[in-house]
Parts: C-alpha cells; structure tokens; sequence
C-alpha cells in the first residue's frame, strides 16, 4: 500500500489554480523526487500534504489514513516532517535545542512536567538529548551542538534542518530543495546523507533544481508544470520525456 | 558550578538576614514592594520574554490577583479565605483569566497583540471601578484580612511580607528556570523564532501560547495577594497602564529573557521609583527646596533609562545569550568558520 497518497487534488488561490487535479501515490522506502520549471507548483503540493494549505478539492491519505482537516502540528506527530526551500531554522537557538524542540511531538512532559522537572521528565530530557546528539552526529554535525543554528555555515544549515525534521522519526521526510545554495562538494555530501536516511527506514520526498542530484538519487521522478503532472516514472524515463523536454526547454518549433 | 552557588547561597543568607540587621521598617517594606515587582517581572518574561507575545496589559492580572484577595479574604462579603489558601486560589484565578485573554488573541501577532493586550489592561481597571456594588468603585476595598501564622498576626511590619515575597521569588526563579529548560520551554523559543516552523515540529501553537499567558498570569496573581494583603487596600487606580509599562520596562533594562537580568532590572526600577526619588525630595525639602518633588520626575527618568539603553546596550543590563547575539550582529562560529574553511581547502587540492 502506498505510504502516501494524493488523489485529485486541487489547490486555487482565488483565480489562480497552483495545483491541478493532482494523482500521485508514493511507496513506502525509497527516494522519490518532484521537479518541474519555477512556479510549477511543486512547493504548493508540500505545503498541502503539511497542511499550511487545505485543498480545494481532493484528497491527501497518509500511511492508510486521511489527513483532511487535521492541522499542521497533527500532520507532523503523524510521521510526515520537512525542511523548507528557505531555511527556517531557530536562528537563536543552538544547533542542539533545534534538534531537541524537533522531537517535540515524541515527546511526553506536560506543563507540569516542565514547570516541576519530575523524575519522568528529567529521564526523558536525557533520552531526548542523548538522541539529539546522535542525529548531529548523524548529519556531521557533532562539533556544532552549542552553536547558535544562525552562526553556522549555510551548508551546515542545510544538513541541521534534516536533522531536526529526522528528530521526530518521521515515516516521511519532505526536503524542499535540499540542494539550493550548494556547493559540488556539499552536493556530494547531501547525496549520501540523504542514502544513509533512505537506509534508515525514512522514505524520502524531495523537490530539487539541480537535475544531476535528483537522477543521481531518485528512484522515481514526477514532473509538474503549471500544477499539472506531465509525466512519472524513472529519471532515465523522464529525461526522455517530450514534454517534460518541453517544459523545460520550449518547443523545438520555438511556440512555447 | 560551586562559586556560583556559594554566591547564590551569601545572597540569600543576606537576604534572610537583612531584616534583622536593620531595623528600619521603611527600608524592609521598600524591599518587600520591590519583592512584589520582581515577582511581577519574572512572570512577565515568560509571556514576552520566553515565547516573544508582546503584553502591555500585564497590570491586569496583578488587578485581579490584589482584588480577588480583597473579596474573598475580607468583611467585603462577609468571606475569609485564609491568606495562605488565596496564595495558591489567586494564581489560579489569574492564570483563567490568562487564557480569556489569550484565546481570542492568538491570531494575532506583534503589534495586532499588544494593541489587544493594552486594551485588556484598560478594561480590568475599569471594570473594577465600574462595578461599584462589589468592588466599592474608586474607593476601593480596604480592610483586608491580615494574614496570620501559626496564630501569629502580620500586623503592620512589613518584615513578614518580605519573608513571604522571598520565598515566592525563589520558587518563582526555581519555576522559571525549570520551564525555560523543558519542553515547553523550547517550545516558546521555537514560537517566538519561527511560528510556522514550530507547527512543523508538531508544537501546538494554540496550546502552546495560552500557557504562557496562564503561567505568567499566575505570577502575578500571587503578587497581587501579597501586595493587596500588605498595603490593606486595593483600589482601580493601582493597577493602569503605567504600572503594565514599569514591569515592561524593568525586563527591558535588565535583559528580557534573562532570569537573572529581569530581577536586577525591577530591583534598580523599584529603588529609583520607591527609594531614590522620595528620599531625595525629603532631603531637598530638609534643605530647604520646600517646592521640589522629584517623584513627578519618574516617568521622564524612565525614560531617559530606556532610551539610553537603547542607544547603549539595547539587550539590557544582563542579557541572555540569543538576545546578546540578536543585537550584535553575529559572526560565523570563529571554529567552525575555520573548519569548513580548512575542508574546502582540502578539496581545492
């Protein structure tokens, strides 16, 4: 069964229709990628499967269920988590709390747990931290613990994001362009670590640009333009592809 | 660790025995007002310091912690809740009206909320005026139960709310440092960093901000027992705006978000307001300079305080760590600048 599932699903801001009747199912454990020219929509489709937007109409099912009308906040302690086209991380908080406050939703301490440290509270801190080192560790990242997220290096940024979204353990991790800003070398860093969280379990959703990373890492690609998916299937079927060709390079007649 | 302790463990030990070293009530009793301020200050920082939802309407909650003391411990209806039962009904009381406050808010961010949180503070003071058959109107209700213990009546030293202030303001400490380093805590920062973001990591915003105006309500709902059963009165003018922008300002001079600098902010507030300013005036008055009042000079002196903090040191006398770091533009981590420094490098070549 598909981990999730997009079934004609619309997004319109008013005139503007950003997603078209969308189909798509995605399997559970692997890499699979969404590209498509600027403005194609493709963040829009994240930011409805996170529920920033509801659909206009269609429906979105994750791992069996639906996740029509539950908030965003819901739609993370369910196993969905992202990162985001620009960086969005606590800018003032340290590398480690960022980690931390990413494991919120697996989390038990209520007020009173907080406001009293109990015992329970104090072991889960512990568990949380220990875990949050890990995964700093995990994204190479295990010097930067006490750093502000704001004073590292853009591409360290990059790698916290996955790690505070990987904190939760999602079934489903969304990276929005994970690439952006990259240099060849970070490239080739961010192809393995997104290998090493596909062998963890995770399955993998991301957007990209750079076309080298996405048929280097992807097993599968969709293609959107102008909301609407244009083609699917394998990176060598898609490059192959006329109107993905189209789309991104224009008629060969010149009438794009 | 143990120096600082053996800091901390002197400054209480002076604390507890200042008291009995000077026997002049007046400078016990300014400390016991300062004490109510701190208190009033420390929960304050949770709202605007911790989760960054900008309250200008703090004094309201202070209003109805002083005046839910003085209708249930008094001959106002013929009830006498025991002062050491209101200690734990007035946060309580306080942190409902906190969520009233913060529902119909949480909408609204930055300016939006402070406009709807300097309205709250408006409409508390005014309902008490206005609700005279309960509240006695401008006149206010005076006296209020005296607190007793162990059969001990306070009478009218300040020494035993001093005592009472202290040990509030410890657990006070104690419960904000707690929050700050728990779930919640990070849950606030995370808020007041990036809303949207915090959504993504499963917070509950909703949930999330109404705690922080409950728990910083409760705060003040306990300094308002103390102050009211203290001062043996309470009346609506104790408690307008002025008093919502002293609190505010005593974060902004110490360090909002810094435990430590909130307290060393409203303890230097309180002694120009209550200390400096009207010893001055007598002794301008002992001297002659009978037409002088420097107490009229307070809100321009605080004025002048905030602006020159402004210009000077914007993230307050002791600032925490983020707020430090927000108004000096941060450089890279020197480290780790140069170990990604050495690593590009090492592939150039």
């Amino acid at each position: 069964m598909a981990l999730l599932a997009l079934d004609n699903v619309t997004k319109a801001f008013g005139g503007l229709v950003a997603v078209k009747e969308l189909t798509f199912e995605l399997d559970a454990g692997g890499i699979a990628a969404m590209i498509g020219p600027n403005g194609a929509g493709k963040s829009t489709v994240f930011n409805l499967i996170t529920g920033i937007y509801a659909p206009s109409s269609g429906s979105i099912d994750f791992d069996g269920r639906s996740l029509r009308g539950l908030r965003t906040n819901r739609i993370a302690a369910r196993g969905i988590a992202r990162t985001f086209q620009n960086i969005r991380l606590f800018a003032f908080m340290s590398a480690l709390d960022n980690v931390m406050t990413g494991r919120h939703a697996r989390m038990g301490a209520s007020m009173f747990d907080s406001l009293l440290h109990t015992p329970r509270q104090r072991a889960e801190e512990r568990r949380v931290r220990e875990r949050a080192r890990e995964l700093l560790k995990f994204v190479d990242l295990e010097r930067a613990g006490a750093s502000y997220a704001r004073n590292l290096p853009y591409g360290s940024q990059r790698r916290l994001e996955i790690a505070r979204a990987l904190a939760s353990d999602p079934k489903l991790l969304l990276l929005d362009e994970p690439a952006a800003g990259m240099n060849p070398r970070e490239k080739d860093e961010l192809i393995a670590l997104i290998g090493r969280i596909r062998d963890s379990g995770v399955t993998v959703f991301l957007i990209e640009h750079d076309m080298n990373l996405v048929m280097n890492v992807s097993e599968r690609v969709t293609v959107l333009d102008h909301g609407e998916k244009i083609a699917e299937g394998s990176p060598d079927a898609v490059r192959r592809d006329e109107r993905v060709i189209e789309a991104y390079l224009g008629r060969a007649d010149g009438a794009a | 660790m143990t120096r600082r302790h053996a800091a901390l463990g002197l400054l209480g030990l002076g604390l507890v025995g200042y008291p009995l070293l000077d026997r002049n009530n007046s400078h016990v009793d300014f400390l016991a007002n300062a004490g109510a301020f701190i208190l009033l200050a420390l929960g304050l920082n949770i709202v605007v310091g911790f989760a960054g939802l900008l309250d200008l309407g703090y004094a309201a909650f202070f209003a109805i912690g002083s005046y839910s003391y003085a209708m249930l411990a008094s001959q106002q209806f013929g009830i006498h809740v025991p002062f050491w039962l209101m200690l734990l009904i007035a946060p309580v009381v306080a942190a409902l009206f906190g969520l009233l406050l913060g529902a119909p808010t949480l909408r609204l961010r930055g300016d939006y909320l402070a406009i709807v949180t300097l309205g709250f503070g408006e409409i508390v003071p005014q309902t008490f005026l206005n609700l005279s058959q309960y509240t006695n109107g401008p006149n206010g209700i005076s006296s209020l139960d005296q607190p007793s213990l162990f059969g001990h009546a306070f009478g009218f030293s300040a020494t035993p709310y001093y005592y009472v202030l202290l040990g509030l303001i410890a657990l006070g400490i104690l419960a904000a440092r707690n929050l700050q380093n728990s779930r919640l805590g990070r849950a606030w920062m995370a808020i007041r960093e990036d809303e949207l973001a915090a959504r993504h990591m499963g917070i509950n915003t909703t949930a999330t901000k109404l705690a922080a105006f409950a728990l910083g309500a409760s705060f003040s709902g306990l300094a308002g027992v103390v102050y009211a059963a203290k001062l043996d009165l309470v009346s609506p003018d104790e408690f307008g705006f002025n008093v919502s922008v002293l609190v505010l300002s005593m974060l902004v001079l110490g360090g909002m978000g810094n435990i430590w600098g909130v307290i060393v902010g409203s303890f230097v507030l309180s002694f120009i307001n209550s200390f400096l300013l009207p010893q001055s005036t007598s002794l301008a008055h002992a001297a002659g300079f009978v037409n002088v009042d420097f107490t009229n000079y307070r809100f321009m002196l605080y004025g002048v305080i905030l602006v020159t903090m402004m210009l000077f040191r914007p993230e307050g006398l002791i600032p925490s760590r983020q707020r430090a770091a927000e108004f000096h533009e941060a450089i890279l981590d020197p480290a780790l600048a140069a170990q990604e420094q050495s690593e590009y490098e090492g592939v150039a070549r």
